[in-house]
């Protein structure tokens, strides 16, 4: 048959199951958020364009370019939460090409974080990975390590933002020449080097020494390499080039790609100190989907617009058509029904209502 | 099979040259022909030349699992991709270029020629300069000699080209060289073939 729903909406339904299967409620928020929000949080944010309008009482308002602060800012304080959404935001997604609307899916855990709450979010996020496409792979890291080994170095905060845009990029020569000494540019260096299955390359990662802060996050990452491989995934994988932005993420971060998608489809972590500036005990921890990438994920693109165009003029039986049509439909065809034959599309075949009868063209 | 993007000209040369060292021949590439992508089965490499700024698009889209670029590009586009390695070739230095008596009124906007306008923009943002900014795509050097601007941001490679027109390098502002770009879902799903290169790369830089 053709036409069949695309990735997205394919993934959207399936994500969608998955997620309730484990208690998440789904989540509607509202399209409009105050602005102030995100101007005191805006560094949580992937893009700092917000697109912001005048409400009918003067307050300036934004469109949702994230739909996370919204869930924590409505969360009470030692609520335990568990939701997913599926939203349209609003954002730039590359410099110059203007506000886009995006369509995102994705899922909080608030509350009391314990061992296996984060062992289940990133679970979710892996299986979210396994629901979109066969081939994926989920790389996982813990901010920590990275941090904890710039942590006690005196630096300015554009060079520490600089040291980390480049364990980001891999960059080794830029972690030479940005970091103030030659071990700690050398810890950098072999842990982004570090790439593969995460039981085993945490354990490579073992044999490099590291401060405290850095072992202790670790050792945090090999209690949850333990619960993963509870739920037989395969397809995680250490990498502590994955950094969000250290400001907000302090934890276990991950990020997901799909074969077919030219980059990264989903992205989360933890983020209590989110939480803590908002005034809030407790632990966060999500990730969403950039259900827009998907698009271009597909095995193939349908060949045929419809499986069937059948040409009715406008004095031919329109009953006949309609009953034509209707059998079609049921014997499991998709069915165009029009006057002329359109151009710039495709069909398996061509039949035409004409004097009373069916015949094919 | 890697498809790797390389830069049209002289730096694309120079690095199809490593590669070709690395193990990575595809002796078709060289040849004159009006054929846009080259491909060596036997060393599972795909090339294809691109103009040298768009080489991170490619990448960045994947349609190049890697690449070789300036880092004049890197910097100005910053494109979502590992920056594996410095090939420590075509190297050269980013510039603010000027007349060789230049004096800068600080009471004036700075008006600045660039093919960079978001280096430029950068460098003088974080020194609190009021700029303007005149992109131009090419032979930026007449800028301030025909008074269309006060300086330029721009590569100097010998600074012959400055000279002979009476300009100079007045400040440096980053040194750049080739680097080895990776698309960051390719480098996942074909770990080991571009690992493999990079540390057959690495060897010869």
């Amino acid at each position: 048959m053709s036409g069949p729903m695309n990735t997205p909406e394919r993934a959207a339904s399936a994500l969608r199951q998955l997620y309730a299967g484990y208690g998440y409620a789904p989540f509607k928020v509202q399209k409009f958020e105050r602005y102030d929000l995100y101007a005191e949080f805006r560094r949580f944010l992937e893009s700092e364009q917000i697109l912001t309008f005048t409400d009918t009482d003067g307050r300036l308002m934004a469109m949702k370019p994230d739909v996370t602060l919204s869930i924590v800012k409505d969360t009470a304080a030692g609520d335990m939460r568990k939701v997913f959404y599926h939203e349209n935001v609003y954002r730039e997604q590359r410099r110059g090409e203007g506000f886009k609307e995006i369509a995102q899916m994705g899922l909080e855990c608030l509350g009391e974080l314990d061992a296996y709450a984060v062992g289940e979010v990133v679970m979710l996020a892996a299986r979210s990975l396994q629901a979109i496409a066969e081939r994926c792979i989920l790389d996982v890291s813990h901010a920590g390590v990275v941090s904890g080994v710039v942590e006690d170095r005196v630096m300015t905060d554009e060079q520490r933002a600089a040291i980390f845009a480049a364990v980001g990029a891999k960059n080794i020569p830029a972690l030479r020449q940005l970091c103030p000494d030659d071990a700690t540019a050398e810890t950098l260096a072999a842990l982004v080097s570090l790439y593969g299955p995460l039981a085993e390359t945490l354990e490579q990662a073992n044999t490099i020494p590291l401060p405290r802060p850095s072992r202790e996050a670790l050792a945090e990452l090999e209690t949850l390499s333990r619960q993963l491989s509870v739920y037989g995934l395969d397809f995680v994988n250490l990498d502590f080039s994955v950094v969000n932005d250290v400001d907000y993420y302090n934890d276990v971060v991950f990020r997901g790609f799909v074969a077919g998608a030219a980059q990264g489809v989903l992205s989360g972590g933890r983020y209590d100190r989110l939480l803590q500036r908002m005034g809030k005990p407790g632990g966060a921890m999500g990730f969403a989907v950039y259900l827009d990438r998907l698009e271009r994920v597909q095995e193939a693109t349908a060949d045929f617009d419809a499986d069937v165009l059948l040409l009715c003029a406008s004095d031919a039986d329109a009953a006949l058509a309609a009953q034509t049509a209707e059998k079609l439909r049921v014997g499991g065809e998709t069915v165009r029904v029009q006057q002329s034959a359109p151009a710039h599309m495709r069909f398996r075949r061509v039949l035409e209502v004409k004097n009373g009868e069916v015949t094919a063209c | 099979m890697l498809n790797v993007a390389l830069p049209k000209g002289r730096l694309g040369e120079k690095a199809y040259d490593i590669m070709a060292r690395a193990g990575y021949e595809c002796p078709s590439l060289l040849e004159p022909n009006r054929k846009l992508t080259f491909e060596n089965p036997a060393t599972g490499v795909r090339y294809f030349w691109a103009k040298p700024s768009d080489v991170p698009i490619y990448v960045e889209r994947g349609v190049a699992d890697v690449g070789i670029a300036g880092k004049d590009i890197l910097l100005e586009y910053e494109p979502e991709v590992y920056e594996l390695l410095d090939l420590n070739i075509g190297k050269c230095r980013m510039c603010v270029a000027g007349p060789a008596d230049f004096r800068d009124d600080p009471s004036r906007t700075l008006r600045v020629a660039t093919k960079f306008p978001h280096i430029a923009k950068t460098y003088y943002s974080a020194r609190g300069r009021e700029i303007s900014i005149i992109k131009l795509g090419g032979s930026i050097e007449i800028a301030p000699i025909l008074g269309l601007s006060d300086v330029i941001v721009d590569i100097v490679e010998t600074g012959s080209t400055l000279l002979e027109n009476d300009l100079a390098p007045l400040r440096e502002i980053f040194p750049i060289s080739a680097r080895f770009i990776a698309n960051t879902a390719s480098y996942k799903f074909q770990y080991a073939e571009i690992r493999d290169m990079v540390e057959k790369l690495a060897k010869l830089v």
